[in-house]
């Protein structure tokens, strides 16, 4: 068995819009991870970050102290903090450092995320005709989705009800005022069937933790959480990914299916197992997928989970308790270090007003994102 | 992958993986399942339809050019093949208010993107 990883310091700035930088706001993110671990940032011997469009984290010494550690910039889409995660656990498992941090960050502008066909290996009608929109793909994954297992739009709308409700109790969540599952269907028709209320939006915000051997922490105060397991994996042939020209027939492969049970073989539980999670939900369709894609429902059993309310706070499977992406918009770099800064919370039983009922002992967290890309993790106290 | 230049109502080339037989739309050099390598083959154009979409508003130009006049949304989906492609296209039909996951569509390249239209009576397995 592989040495233990111990979580020992969780931070979060607000998200939404901001004045301030990417960088600023890692800042103060790494910052009150290090509080958290009750360490200053000397005793930091290694570190893995990055960002998709606020800069490069390795530039942060500048602001931390120029203490002379290794700090590798990752770039790795929606999974740039669970590869920061990844590659901090690895660090401490080969003995390179005992005390790691992991950080993510960006802000993007609104509207951001304007794809040109060539970077993604398209040519160029692909953008002149209209089809470089990414609300598209997520339309016609769930649309499908809803018509092989019987999933109805009232659904996809409580989805989202219960991010803003959560948001609510969220203190640095950007949308922090509930909506109804009416107001949510009536918000206007974006990519049928989602409507403007069931998507996140790009934002700004930063997460970062402080991981460390079983050794270092024990020289801290604060009470950690042991990392179980962190698996990335992309694609295989077969899947349903954005901008995609063509996909072969047959049933779809699921990066989200691959990466998640590699997480969980490697902590040794399962899904029926976890308490608490975080699944991606860039929009709502995204969230009632992955229930079934990470293994926690039968395909189709999402319709009666949610509308029993088994995914809200007081549920069975309480699921995106800070309201997720929808409710804390999608800095890109920072949003996959956000969910474990969660599920830590959770499990220290110090998530407030949010708290899982019950002290939950086992959490999940899972990003999905393009060209096929999937990062989850197994969490335990 | 690259997407060829294709000339107006040259058909749909794709390709077809010497290895695995997986058929490919626009043509691969090589197999995306296997790595073999590819020929071109030519693609039936009718299907069914697989998922779909309405564009509701207007795209961000650049990349997209609106055509003249209003914005006027317009559906998109996948197209299944007889092939076991699934297709991205532009779906042109007068009715946005009637599009229904299964109902025979043909597809067809021309200048831009594939485009799609209801299959007409004969023109079924041509």
């Amino acid at each position: 068995m592989s040495t233990e990883v111990l979580i020992c310091g969780a931070g979060r700035t607000p998200f939404g819009r901001s004045e301030a930088t990417g960088r600023q706001l890692a800042v103060g993110a790494v910052n009150a991870a290090l509080a958290d671990a009750g360490i200053a940032w000397p005793r930091v011997r290694a570190a893995f970050g990055g960002s998709d469009s606020a800069g490069l984290a390795d530039t942060l010494v500048a602001q931390l102290g120029l203490t002379g550690l290794p700090f590798v910039n990752v770039k790795n889409g929606c999974a740039t903090g669970g590869s920061a995660l990844i590659s901090a656990v690895n660090a401490i498992r080969s003995g390179m450092a005992d005390v790691v941090l992991a950080v993510g960050f960006d802000k993007h502008p609104r509207g951001a995320f304007d794809p040109r066909p060539e970077d993604w290996g398209l040519g160029a009608e692909y953008g002149s005709d209209g089809l470089m929109v990414t609300t598209q793909f997520f339309g016609m994954k769930i649309q499908r989705y809803m018509h092989d297992h019987e999933v109805t739009a009232r659904t996809l709308a409580l989805v989202a009800e219960k991010a803003y409700r959560n948001g609510a109790l969220t203190p640095d969540a950007w949308r922090r005022k509930p909506v109804s599952a009416e107001e949510i269907l009536g918000s206007g028709m974006v990519s049928d069937p989602l409507t403007r209320y069931m998507f996140c939006s790009p934002g700004a915000g930063a997460a970062a933790l402080v991981l460390c051997s079983p050794e270092a922490a024990r020289t801290m105060d604060g009470t950690p959480v042991t990392l179980r397991s962190a698996a990335v994996r992309t694609r295989r042939f077969g899947s349903f990914e954005v901008f995609s020209p063509w996909i072969p027939a047959g049933e779809l492969t699921s990066v989200s299916r691959d990466a998640s049970a590699a997480a969980f073989e490697e902590a040794g539980v399962g899904p029926g197992d976890v308490d608490v999670c975080q699944l991606q939900d860039t929009e709502s369709g995204a969230e009632v997928m992955h229930m079934a894609e990470c293994g926690f429902c039968a395909d189709g059993e999402q319709e009666r989970l949610v509308a029993s309310g088994a995914t809200g706070i007081g549920g069975t499977l309480p699921v995106n308790t800070d309201g997720g992406c929808i409710a804390n918009g999608e800095p890109i770099g920072a949003s996959g270090l956000r969910q474990v800064y969660e599920v830590v919370q959770q499990l220290r039983g110090r998530a407030g007003e949010r708290q899982v009922p019950g002290q939950p002992r086992v959490g999940f967290t899972h990003v999905y994102g393009a060209p096929g890309v999937s990062a989850c993790t197994v969490l335990s106290r | 992958m690259a997407t060829d230049p294709r000339s107006p109502d040259a058909g749909l080339q794709g390709s077809r993986c010497s290895g695995c037989a997986v058929a490919a739309y626009p043509a691969e050099d090589t197999c995306p399942r296997c790595g073999e390598s590819a020929h071109p083959a030519a693609l039936q154009g009718t299907g069914t339809l697989w998922t779909w979409t309405v564009q509701r508003y207007a795209p961000k130009s650049p990349p997209y050019q609106a055509p003249p006049g209003d914005f006027v949304p317009f559906a998109l989906g996948y197209v299944e093949l007889a092939e076991g492609v699934r297709v991205a296209a532009v779906l042109d039909l007068d009715d946005l208010g009637d599009i229904r996951i299964g109902m025979p569509l043909t597809v067809t390249a021309g200048t831009g993107v594939p485009r799609a239209r209801p299959t007409a009576r004969g023109e079924e397995g041509t």
